[in-house]
């Protein structure tokens, strides 16, 4: 196998007393796609914040991070990269992060800021070439229309695919996705689905995606990891993340979770396997 | 249902009662001893009645004859606000984010919030006089004088308003490789810009009405006649200068406020 894009390796991570993240490791290796599923407060935002450094692991724990052979961090503490390796890395987020009041066009050429000359950058002068980068990726995510308008105006949907064409102008080779879809009706939810899947198929990328709904990660995903408290809780082929699995990890879960899971299958056998289901880790694939 | 609600509700007054007696208490006395502090005699207000009607009847009718002298020092009042609020305004905006707890670690914001509370604590006119031995009588010093003062008042103002920002949209500049400076610029100055330009319009307001009085220890400007003016008893052309320190400072608080409505 090639070298893993992501590398995960006993992350820990307390918030005081609360554990939110124990021992978890992990792979991911180049042009997977990859869902991270679990119940809220099982650590799926969390993790995926140590893989851009967002948040730091337990001093002393000896968890590491590394992704495309680029150490994040070891034992909680952060390393120093330069500009341009940090931008290989895309991250798209439940509130989008975008600067409301800077226009849509703005807000993509801010994904090319990592890679500037460092005075143009801190100037903000975008070279034409640039600014056509900008309007094509865009273009990708079905927006072109509306690239003066103020992004604060846009509604969900269009601001998270701000957000992606952000992370398509970065021309990064990871993208993370936290919750991408978690605050977006229906529609817009699977139009997001739709453009992370195609960016996915036709550029190669490799994503992970932090989901709530499990029928969203069996449509779009080939490999789902399940964090139970914490705990890595399944590792393997989505195909093989079976019901009863599924329902041993919304154990306990609230009904919202478990709607948001599986919203017909689940719920009338719910009391029937509740307590014979498998709670050990399932086979890892890696 | 409803024994369990009205029980508490009954047991609650009277721990409230006591502390409301003993905060009345507090306040009253507070103000009592400040009333003996301040030596506050309102009787004198009625035994003097007849003096004060005196001094009143001399500021009537202002003198008009040096007008065109007072709206030119009236000028360089307002010159001065302009240059002492410009110049706090170029040294606050990094001054705020040195002080931003959301910035910086606390062994930078602690010493820099302490400079700028030093800055703020002493008065314009303590500054005047003070830059008056340094750079000599004159605007000069009183621009100066204006500049340290606003520039501890805006450096505060600024970073509360960098303080009460949105980090998300911080955090998704960082995350593209953008450096920490980018993430200012692009992230955080966007979202705090309409705060930070009401607020040093309002200081440019608070600085006109400052430096009206800079010229009485010789900061240059009005004060200078108001001062004058005062010392020699001629309060006819006192009554004139305050009525063109007024129309002006209404005037310019006026615009400035309706420059401000547009930014929030």
């Amino acid at each position: 196998m090639s070298i893993p894009t992501i590398t995960v390796e006993s992350l820990n991570k307390s918030f005081g007393h609360r554990q939110v993240l124990d021992d978890v490791s992990f792979r991911v290796i180049p042009g997977e796609m990859v869902a991270l599923i679990g119940p809220s407060g099982s650590g799926k935002s969390t993790l995926l914040r140590h893989l851009v450094g967002l948040t730091c692991a337990n001093r002393h724990s000896g968890g590491r991070v590394t992704l495309m052979e680029r150490e994040i961090q070891s034992a909680g503490r952060l390393r120093r990269a330069r500009r341009s390796e940090r931008c290989r890395t895309g991250y798209i987020f439940q509130q989008f992060n975008l600067v409301g009041r800077l226009s849509v066009l703005t807000n993509v050429l801010i994904g090319t800021l990592g890679s500037m000359p460092r005075l143009r950058s801190l100037l903000g002068r975008f070279t034409d070439e640039e600014r056509q980068r900008a309007l094509a990726c865009l273009a990708r995510v079905g927006l072109e229309e509306m690239v003066h308008q103020r992004a604060n105006t846009l509604s969900g949907g269009q601001m998270q695919r701000v957000a992606i064409a952000r992370v398509l102008m970065q021309d990064a080779e990871v993208i993370l996705a936290d919750e991408p879809i978690a605050s977006l009706d229906p529609r817009s939810a699977r139009e997001v689905m739709e453009i992370l899947s195609r960016i996915h198929a036709e550029d190669g990328r490799t994503v992970v995606i932090t989901l709530h709904q499990v029928d969203v990660a069996r449509r779009y995903c080939h490999r789902a990891i399940a964090l139970k408290d914490g705990r890595l809780y399944f590792d393997g082929a989505i195909g093989e993340l079976t019901d009863e699995r599924l329902q041993a990890l919304y154990e306990n879960a609230g009904l919202d979770e478990l709607r948001a899971g599986e919203p017909s299958a689940t719920t009338p056998a719910l009391s029937a396997v509740k307590n014979t289901a498998p709670r050990k880790v399932a086979p890892a694939m890696v | 249902m409803s024994t369990p609600i009205t029980h508490p509700s009954l047991s609650l007054p009277a721990p409230r009662r006591w502390t409301t007696l003993l905060g009345w208490f507090v306040v009253i006395s507070v103000l009592s001893w400040a009333w003996q502090g301040a030596e506050m005699r309102p009787g004198l207000l009625i035994e003097n009645a007849d003096n004060m009607a005196i001094l009143a009847g001399d500021f009537f009718p202002p003198t008009w004859g040096n007008l065109s002298h007072y709206i030119e020092l009236m000028l360089i009042t307002i010159q001065i606000a302009i240059w002492g609020t410009l110049l706090a305004i170029i040294v606050a905006v990094p001054c705020s984010l040195l002080c931003s707890e959301n910035l910086v670690p606390w062994w930078v914001y602690q010493p820099m919030r302490r400079l700028m509370d030093a800055c703020r604590a002493i008065n314009e006119l303590v500054f005047a006089m003070l830059f008056v031995v340094a750079v000599g009588l004159g605007p000069f010093a009183g621009t100066l004088a204006l500049f340290i003062h606003a520039t501890g008042v805006l450096a505060k103002l600024y970073s509360e308003a960098v303080e009460a920002s949105d980090a998300g949209p911080r955090e998704g500049i960082r995350v593209t490789g953008a450096g920490r400076i980018e993430e200012i610029i692009f992230g955080l100055i966007p979202q705090v810009l309409p705060l930070w330009i009401s607020v040093s319009l309002y200081r440019f307001e608070s600085n006109i009405r400052s430096a009206t009085v800079l010229g009485m220890v010789g900061g240059g400007g009005i004060g200078v006649a108001l001062w004058e003016t005062m010392r020699g008893f001629q309060y006819a052309e006192t009554a004139a200068v305050m009525l063109v320190i007024i129309v002006a400072v209404t005037g310019l608080d006026m615009a400035s406020q309706r420059l401000r409505k547009r930014f929030i």
